[in-house]
């Protein structure tokens, strides 16, 4: 008999008694079954007549021949199936695991029809007529809800809520239609999905798919999805109990695809394999774990990267405020937090007012979370640190309370729980570079942390606010008997890091929480950055900020992320033992002021 | 003030505020009411999750005040904010008893808000109902535990996983401190006593407010890729768990291949995030907010009716202190007296209903019987119930998979009355 694996979903229990005559006599594929069907029985006893001849494998054999006998007249009855509609109606019907091997059933069909049905099924979307025993998708309309029958797509007329009931779904049923889904899409129309079938067969790999992947690669032409269709095959045969060369070259397929699912495969294959394919099993593993340790390191770089941008975000309006003004703002995490507010208030609106426009929100919220932010910023400035300059602890006392108030005040606000901030489509999910998983909020973090550098780099050097701010830092005196108005200057200075913070906010929504406490996790972080860069220096924040990110990452995986972070910290108090200054120390007379 | 007390919440809590800044006040209504002492972070980091509490402790008096209150006495609620600071909430508690008189209070959420205000209970003799589930190895007399030991939530969820699902290995994740500590060694011991072989349990430890995800979920992504079966049982707290299911649903780890069953995460945590990404995954719990019968349908209508918002949820902990709050209700009445050690005595037996259609009765260990539910993600925020232990499960204060608390009993009754009696030398004083 096929071997079957020990741990398969129950939706793909071994088909037992009465199930078997409809899952083997199916219209459409009776031939390639058939065929297969022997091919897989005999191609054991060939091989182990050739090569082992003990005595206690004739029981075996016997029983192999019994089964093979017993498969053939399975094959031949006639289909006194049970049709694909009555299945449907059986699926409301019994536990989750009845329910799996009524989908199993219902894939053996063959039914291309059962697709979006099982489509449904998964995604939660399939009720049943409580009445009827109907079985159908659902779309409210008003008090009612049209229905149109699963099968047929055919409208069914309405109900009233109450009258359909949801057919529930777990994670094991939800695999067994994942396959199901697989079988079903393997000879369609289109590359994609039949390459995504073809995924689907490699991760729930069972021996009775061999006959529809034999019969799919025989018309398959893609090149691509030929790939897929092998490495499924392979993994289907390994499941079996082929013969050493049929193994030897699964494996070979299987170790090519090079990824964590084919090592996944072959790691599970070692503890069962016989004693003649194992070396090749194991020369697989070996190249596969090479491969990946290499990836490994680039994806260490890469989550680095990914932490040092979000670290640079946080810290970079503090490079402002605290770096080049020199102010002490405990309250700059707060700043954060109330950009991440506002992302949640501009979406709402638009959720509200303009659901069309929901992928821009992020657009919508930059300009609004800078200018809120600024504003705050400045009136703070304006309200409290100018009478506080040159009194560091005092600032850093008023700040400190003044962060512990916004945030009680948001918490009255909002509500002391989290608040959803959506992810637009185009930062969910993730996409493949050279083999290292990206994922795409994170990406475009990234890149908006840049982008936010360079602007800011532009406004420092470019324009005249950028020349008077740096003119102030310098010399406040002189710049004063130049006709700058300083104190106009430190608070348009303030609202600007302050703005940045805001910006910083509306781009770590997307991945933090959206709480009062919001601001209180990178508060720490920020001061890391910048005094390990350098005060006063943009470039060195952004050294810093990457440098740390990475450094972080690579000690994670080793000593665990709560060592890993204590270890930075005492990175940075060494370094700045050796280098009060940070890495890139402001020269000339400002620093002594 | 009798009279005021009777009218509206809002006087009520006004009262209440009143008792509590004026401390001349209690004096004169300290005889015509029976003070229920309320003891939540409103502030800080924990107000996310303890405000709710707060809530319905003022919900759960406001009911009982119209049923006619207690040995014909209204009940007056106290609300102290310990602002998630904890010597603070032992001096609050402290304040609570002394100062205010409570009868009862009904607080904490972390347990090291539990541990800081506990010898404060035990020098005054006063009692302490706490709602949350916790890492058990505990049991003192003038505390209450109505939520889940790790027997009524964790080691059924594993079970869960390992009969159900065929998970054979296993990732333990959790927030660096004593609940998931405690917990782990629990789960990981347990594990290994089923014969689940230490290198297919990775333990991981993260500290609070954890939100870069990214190396540990590619660290679970790998660890499950071995051909195995692999579930993760996240014991990660409060705020981290937002980017944490994010992060997953972004490196496209679905339900269906590595499921994550939590143990922090209810429908409060859930009305925060985006739940597309999480349907499928669990948690386990004794209350889901869907169980359908109709002492929870008649709760959450009270419930919405006194926040004043249909979209609010309930959540485990609310059930606890609903259960805890009745159970010292009927013991007052039982006792016909408010004093610590009569309702000591008189709890223990206590059975009053719960919201899931059973009964919970107070044991001797000072824990309570609960039903253990798993329940699955679904894209509106609520858990559908998969699984659940038939009959209720008893919590066990001394957990039996650890060998030094495995032959330690809790029983508060004659002839024991202890909280760590050693079963081997018969004596009380723990295994030390």
């Amino acid at each position: 008999m096929p071997h079957v694996a020990p741990l398969c979903p129950a939706g793909h229990l071994p088909h037992k008694g009465g199930d078997q005559p409809a899952g083997y006599s199916s219209p459409i594929s009776d031939v390639g079954r058939k065929a297969i069907t022997s091919k897989l029985l005999i191609s054991p006893l060939v091989g182990e007549m050739s090569g082992r001849t003990e005595g206690g494998n004739v029981g075996r054999i016997l029983l192999q021949l019994i089964a093979l006998f017993a498969a053939l007249f399975l094959a031949l009855t006639p289909a006194h199936a049970q049709s694909v509609e009555e299945l449907v109606r059986q699926l409301p019907e019994g536990s989750y695991s009845d329910r799996g091997k009524i989908v199993a059933q219902l894939a053996a069909t063959g039914d291309v029809r059962l697709v979006p049905l099982l489509e449904a099924l998964a995604a939660g979307e399939l009720n049943v007529v409580e009445e009827t025993g109907q079985v159908v998708t659902t779309a409210p309309s008003g008090d009612t809800v049209r229905l149109t029958d699963a099968l047929t797509a055919e409208t069914a007329g309405e109900a009233s809520k109450g009258a359909v009931v949801r057919i529930r779904v777990n994670n094991s049923l939800r695999r067994a239609v994942r396959a199901a889904i697989g079988q079903l899409t393997l000879m369609s129309d289109s590359a994609a999905t039949r390459r995504s079938a073809a995924e689907a067969m490699f991760n729930a790999a069972e021996p009775d798919n061999l006959a529809l992947l034999d019969e799919a690669l025989a018309q398959e032409e893609h090149a691509g999805v030929r790939r897929t269709m092998e490495q499924a095959r392979a993994a289907s045969i390994l499941k079996t109990d082929a013969s050493a060369e049929q193994i030897a070259e699964a494996v070979d397929t299987i170790s090519a695809r090079g990824d964590r699912a084919a090592l996944g495969i072959l790691t599970a294959m070692l503890g069962q394999a016989d004693d003649d394919v194992r070396p090749a099993i194991q020369e697989g593993i070996k190249a596969i774990e090479a491969h990946l340790a290499l990836l490994d390191v680039g994806q260490n770089v890469w989550y680095g990267i990914s932490l040092g941008s979000v670290l640079l975000l946080a810290a970079i309006g503090l490079a402002i405020t605290f770096g080049v003004m020199g102010v002490i703002n405990m309250a700059h995490g707060e700043m954060v937090m109330i950009g991440a507010y506002t992302t949640f208030v501009v979406q709402n609106i638009v959720r509200t007012s303009f659901p069309g426009l929901f992928e821009w929100t992020l657009a919508f919220a930059l300009p609004v979370a800078f200018l809120v932010t600024a504003l705050i910023g400045i009136a703070i400035e304006r309200g409290i640190i100018r009478w506080l300059y040159g009194r560091p602890l005092e600032t850093l006392l008023a700040t400190w309370g003044l962060s512990l108030i916004i945030q009680q005040a948001v918490r009255s606000i909002f509500g002391a729980s989290n608040r959803e901030v959506g992810n637009p489509t185009w930062m969910s999910g993730s996409f493949d570079f050279y083999g290292i998983a990206m994922t795409w909020n994170r990406f475009w973090i990234v890149v908006f942390a840049l982008a936010v550098f360079a602007i800011l780099l532009v406004v420092m050097k470019r324009t005249a606010l950028g020349l008077q701010m740096r003119a102030v830092t310098q010399n406040r005196r002189m710049a004063s008997s130049m006709g700058i108005r300083t104190p106009w200057v430190d608070a348009l200075t303030f609202g600007l890091g302050s703005g940045i913070a805001g910006l910083a906010g509306v781009a770590l929504s997307q991945i933090d929480n959206v709480s009062p406490n919001l601001g209180q996790g990178y508060i720490i972080d920020s001061f890391m950055v910048v005094v390990f860069g350098g005060v006063g220096n943009l470039w060195g924040t952004l050294v810093g900020a990457l440098t740390l990110g990475v450094v972080n990452k690579f000690l994670e995986p080793y000593a665990g992320a709560v060592l890993a972070k204590i270890l930075v910290l005492v990175f940075i108090i060494l370094f700045i033992q050796k280098r009060p200054r940070g890495l890139f120390a402001l020269k000339g007379r400002a620093v002594e002021a | 003030m009798i009279e005021k007390m009777g009218s509206t919440r809002r006087l009520l809590g006004a009262a209440a505020l009143a008792a509590m800044l004026a401390q001349a006040g209690p004096a004169v209504a300290q005889d015509e009411t029976i003070k229920v002492g309320i003891l939540h972070s409103l502030s800080g980091t924990m107000a996310i999750s303890e405000t709710t509490l707060k809530d319905v402790m003022l919900m759960l008096v406001e009911e009982q005040n119209k049923k006619g209150g207690l040995l014909g006495k209204q009940l007056e609620p106290v609300v102290v904010d310990i602002a998630s600071d904890w010597p603070l909430a032992a001096e609050k508690a402290r304040e609570l008893i002394e100062v205010n008189k409570v009868d009862a209070v009904f607080g904490c959420w972390t347990s090291v808000c539990r541990k800081s205000v506990l010898p404060v209970f035990e020098e005054l003799n006063s009692l302490l109902f706490y709602p949350v589930q916790y890492e058990g190895e505990e049991s003192q007399r003038n505390v209450f535990y109505t939520g889940a030991s790790p027997n009524q939530q964790a080691i059924p969820a594993v079970d869960y996983l390992m009969n159900e699902e065929g998970v054979e290995r296993w990732v333990l994740a959790g927030t660096d401190y004593v609940y998931p500590q405690t917990t782990n060694k629990i789960l990981e011991a347990y594990l290994k006593d089923k014969g689940v072989a230490a290198e297919d349990i990775m333990i991981n430890y993260t500290p609070f407010g954890h939100s870069d995800w990214q190396t540990i979920v590619s660290d679970i992504k790998n660890f499950g890729s071995s051909g195995k079966k692999t579930a993760v049982v996240s014991t990660i707290n409060g705020d981290a768990n937002v980017p944490f299911y994010r992060e997953l649903g972004n490196q496209g780890i679905a339900a269906e291949d590595i499921p994550v069953v939590a143990f922090s995460v209810g429908e409060e945590e859930l009305a925060g995030l985006d739940t597309a990404p999480l349907v499928g995954h669990l948690a386990a719990w004794n209350y889901f907010m869907s169980v359908d019968t109709p002492e929870n349908a008649s709760f959450i209508e009270t419930w919405h009716a006194f926040i004043g918002n249909e979209d609010r949820v309930t959540n485990d902990p609310m059930e606890a202190h609903y259960i805890g709050f009745n159970m010292w209700a009927a013991a007052v009445e039982k006792a016909q007296s408010t004093e610590a050690d009569a309702v000591i005595d008189a709890i223990v037996g206590v059975e009053v209903p719960n919201l899931t259609g059973g009964t919970a009765v107070m044991l001797a260990n000072h824990h309570v019987t609960k039903p253990v539910l798993i329940g699955e993600i679904q894209d509106d925020g609520q858990f559908d119930v998969v699984w659940e232990t038939e009959g209720l499960v008893p919590g066990d204060a001394w957990s039996d998979y650890l060998p030094e608390s495995a032959v330690l009993e809790a029983d508060w009754t004659d002839p024991v009355n202890c909280g760590n009696y050693n079963t081997e030398t018969k004596s009380c004083g723990g295994s030390m």
